[in-house]
Formats: structure tokens, C-alpha cells, sequence
């Protein structure tokens, strides 16, 4: 049973074709790796997958309300505590318990500690610990490790495994090596949209007049 | 959608949340009334009901670009966008803690306010009256403006120009209501349209607003 599967999918940006042609299936705790130069459509893939923007062409077919996403920006609240921050995300998705997810991405001891005054990588840590708490089976992860040290690169690697553990799937566009065993790698150099191939209408035309 | 309420009147209570700012303008704008029109009581009495009006709708329209803006910076938006809250939810506890935060207060105000503007004490219920029917009106359409101008830098302006007509209506029925209130009339007309005003907005706007956030999350 695959939790995510793509067909023959376009996406763009800007009304322009990034990438088309990409086509996978993920089955439970399989994970799938996007490559690329930067500009190439990874962070457009992933918006475009976790349904915050149309896809110009092809299939998606998820459950719906299956995916949890986490961009390049955290979602945090400067004026907020840690605890609260996050409390806010585990009621959004009904959720009680924030324990764990504190744990796992070691934030106990910064729990009372203001978004505001935390670092970086803290705040990184933070916004991955969402992800913990969203209880959602597709992961969604646009660079999940900048601003991480190695150390807490590490730890979320330990996350995303035991993630895939449980029977969960993750599509992650990074530079780095997170030694997930078993991961595709989807390197979308070769989906490059060709921008002189003939096309009945741009792809802006749906933008422009829907 | 109630977390999503409760964090919004927290993190408007926290510093830098901006909730006396409406007030502030609102208090700054009634003191400053009588010194541009001079003390004469009956002038200031016979434009009271309309200079409170107006200026809760500045007060209200002062912060309203902040309903969105923050949670586009922050990505939040993004988030609470592909949470299991339908974003028609998230649009209406956004615009129902923006009335909490800057209508309700005003309401609370306005009849203390009204003293300076020597507005009759036989007015003071139809004004909250008013307010109350009116001013989650204000912040509907201006969470709808907010919404139409959340992916723009500097969309203030703009979201002004867009949100003042729209406004006009809820203006005009609710600063005639609190004058005929205030004249001792019967005010059951304009409040009848203010009511219709402000239901159509709870009827329509979540529709309307989640649509352009939509489109501009793309």
C-alpha cells in the first residue's frame, strides 16, 4: 500500500515549468531524497506536494490531510515560550502531548525559554519538533538541516528513521547526507522542464484566468 | 480553530502584540476633536456620534494588516494552510481575535470616550448598541483585505484603499443609528441594516478570504 505515490508530475514557479516528469511511489516507511542545484523546483515540489499550490500537470495520490510540512521558515511565535509554541501545534492537530516531541529533538531544557532568545539551530530544533506532534504519516522536508549542528543533524536523522519505523514516509530535499538506510534519490537535474518545447498554452495561462 | 483564537489574544497581549494601539489612536483622536473645533458644546454634541464612529473604524483599520501579514512572515500561515483546520476556520478565529483585541475594546471605550466629546448620556447605549451589531463587520472585511494583500511587502496602503469602501456602509448605518438614538428617535431602521451588514459579512467573507489566501500562498 504506498502513502504517496506521483505520476508524470509538472510543477512551476512563476507561471514558468520547473520540473516535469517526475513520477515515484512511497511505500510505508520508505524515504525519498530530491537533489538538485538550487532554483531547480525542490522547495516548489514540496509546496506543491503538501497542496499549497496546483500541480500543472500529472497525478498526486495521497490521503488527503496526510502530510505534514516544514519549510525553509519554522512557524514560530518570537513572544511565545518553546512549550507554548508547540503546544499551539499539537492542539492544532489534536494532540495532548508534547513530551516526546521535546525530547526527541533535546529541547527539554529550553522549554520556558521566549522563541525570541533562542539560537538558530534551537529554533531549527523547534521546528522540527512539530513535525512530532502534526501525527501526520508523510513528511514533507524542505532542508531540514540547515543551521543544525552535527550533532543535532544526527538526532533528527535518529527522528526521521524511527519515523520510518512506524510506518510513516518522508520526501526530503537536502544537500547533506542524513544516512537514511533504503532511500531513493530523485536528482531533478534530469526533470528539467525544457523551456523551448512547444506547449499548447503557458503554463501561467490557468493562473492568469482562473 | 479555538487554539488558533487563543494563541492570536496571547500573542496580542505579549509585547510588541499591539493591542492598546487601536485604543490609543482612538483616545488620542477624541482628545484631540474639541481643540479643532472649539469647545462649543452643541457643535460637539451634534458630531460626536459620527467623530466615535469614525474613529473606531480608523482605530479598527490601524491593525489590521498585522491579521495575516505576521503569520505569512513567520510561515505559520503555510502551516495552519495544510493543518486539518479548513483555512475558512482559520479566517474566522483570525478576524473574531482581531475583534476582541481592537473592536471589543473600543466598544468598552467609547461611551467613556463620548464624555469628551460632550456626546448626551441618552446616546451611550445606542453607541455601544451600534458597535457591538457593527464593528465585527469592520474586522470581516478587513480580514478579507488582509487577505487579498498578505503576500505583499507594504500592503498597509493598499489594504486601506481597498477596505475603506467596503466600510462605508457599516459607517453610515451605525453613526445614524447612535444620532437618532442620541435625538431621542426611533433607531430600529439603521440598526436593521447594520445587523444585515454585518451578517452577510459572517455569511460570506470566510469564503472569499480563505480563497485570496489561496491564491497567494502559490
Amino acid at each position: 500500500m504506498s502513502l504517496l505515490s506521483v505520476h508524470d508530475l509538472a510543477v512551476a514557479r512563476g507561471g514558468m515549468r520547473a520540473v516535469e516528469g517526475v513520477s515515484f511511489t512511497l511505500d510505508a516507511g520508505q524515504a525519498l531524497i530530491l537533489r538538485g542545484p538550487n532554483g531547480i523546483g525542490k522547495t516548489t515540489l514540496l509546496r506543491c506536494l503538501a497542496g499549497l499550490q496546483p500541480p500543472v500537470a500529472g497525478r498526486i495520490q495521497m490521503a488527503p490531510d496526510s502530510a505534514a510540512y516544514a519549510a525553509h521558515a519554522d512557524g514560530l511565535k518570537s513572544t511565545l515560550t518553546v512549550a507554548e509554541n508547540l503546544a499551539f501545534w499539537a492542539r492544532i492537530f489534536d494532540r495532548a502531548d508534547i513530551a516526546p516531541a521535546l525530547a526527541a529533538m533535546n529541547l527539554q531544557g529550553l522549554r520556558d525559554r521566549a522563541a525570541a532568545t533562542l539560537s538558530a539551530g534551537q529554533k531549527r530544533r523547534l521546528g522540527l519538533a512539530r513535525l512530532l506532534v502534526t501525527g501526520r504519516a508523510v513528511w514533507l522536508l524542505d532542508e531540514p538541516t540547515i543551521s543544525l549542528d552535527a550533532a543535532s543533524a544526527a538526532l533528527f536523522a535518529d527522528v526521521v528513521r524511527s519515523h520510518l519505523a512506524q510506518g510513516g514516509v518522508t520526501v526530503i530535499a537536502t544537500h547533506i547526507d542524513l544516512s537514511l538506510p533504503q532511500a531513493q534519490v530523485i536528482d531533478l537535474t534530469e526533470y528539467r522542464a525544457n523551456p523551448g518545447a512547444p506547449s499548447a498554452r503557458p503554463a501561467g495561462f490557468n493562473e492568469a484566468f482562473a | 480553530m479555538i487554539a488558533l483564537l487563543l494563541r492570536d489574544l496571547r500573542l496580542a497581549t505579549r509585547a510588541g502584540g499591539g493591542f492598546g494601539l487601536g485604543l490609543g489612536f482612538f483616545l488620542i483622536l477624541c482628545a484631540l476633536i474639541p481643540f479643532g473645533t472649539g469647545p462649543d458644546t452643541d457643535v460637539l454634541a451634534s458630531i460626536a456620534p459620527g467623530i466615535l464612529w469614525v474613529g473606531a473604524l480608523l482605530a479598527c483599520l490601524l491593525s489590521l494588516d498585522r491579521i495575516f501579514a505576521l503569520d505569512f512572515e513567520d510561515g505559520s500561515l503555510d502551516l495552519i494552510a495544510t493543518s486539518p483546520i479548513p483555512l475558512e476556520c482559520a479566517v474566522i478565529a483570525k478576524a473574531a481575535a482581531h475583534w476582541l483585541t481592537s473592536g471589543l475594546p473600543l466598544i468598552v471605550a467609547a461611551p467613556l470616550f463620548g464624555v469628551l466629546l460632550q456626546m448626551p448620556a441618552a446616546a451611550n447605549g445606542w453607541l455601544v448598541l451600534s458597535l457591538l451589531i457593527g464593528t465585527p463587520a469592520l474586522s470581516l472585511l478587513g480580514a478579507f483585505g488582509a487577505a487579498l494583500t498578505v503576500g505583499l511587502r507594504r500592503g498597509g496602503l493598499l489594504l486601506s484603499l481597498l477596505v475603506l469602501p467596503l466600510y462605508v456602509p457599516t459607517l453610515i448605518f451605525g453613526a445614524e443609528a447612535t444620532r437618532r438614538g442620541a435625538a431621542g428617535m426611533d433607531a430600529s431602521t439603521p440598526l436593521v441594516f447594520l445587523a444585515a451588514i454585518t451578517l452577510l459579512t459572517v455569511a460570506l467573507i470566510p469564503f472569499a478570504a480563505a480563497a485570496a489566501i489561496r491564491i497567494n500562498l502559490r
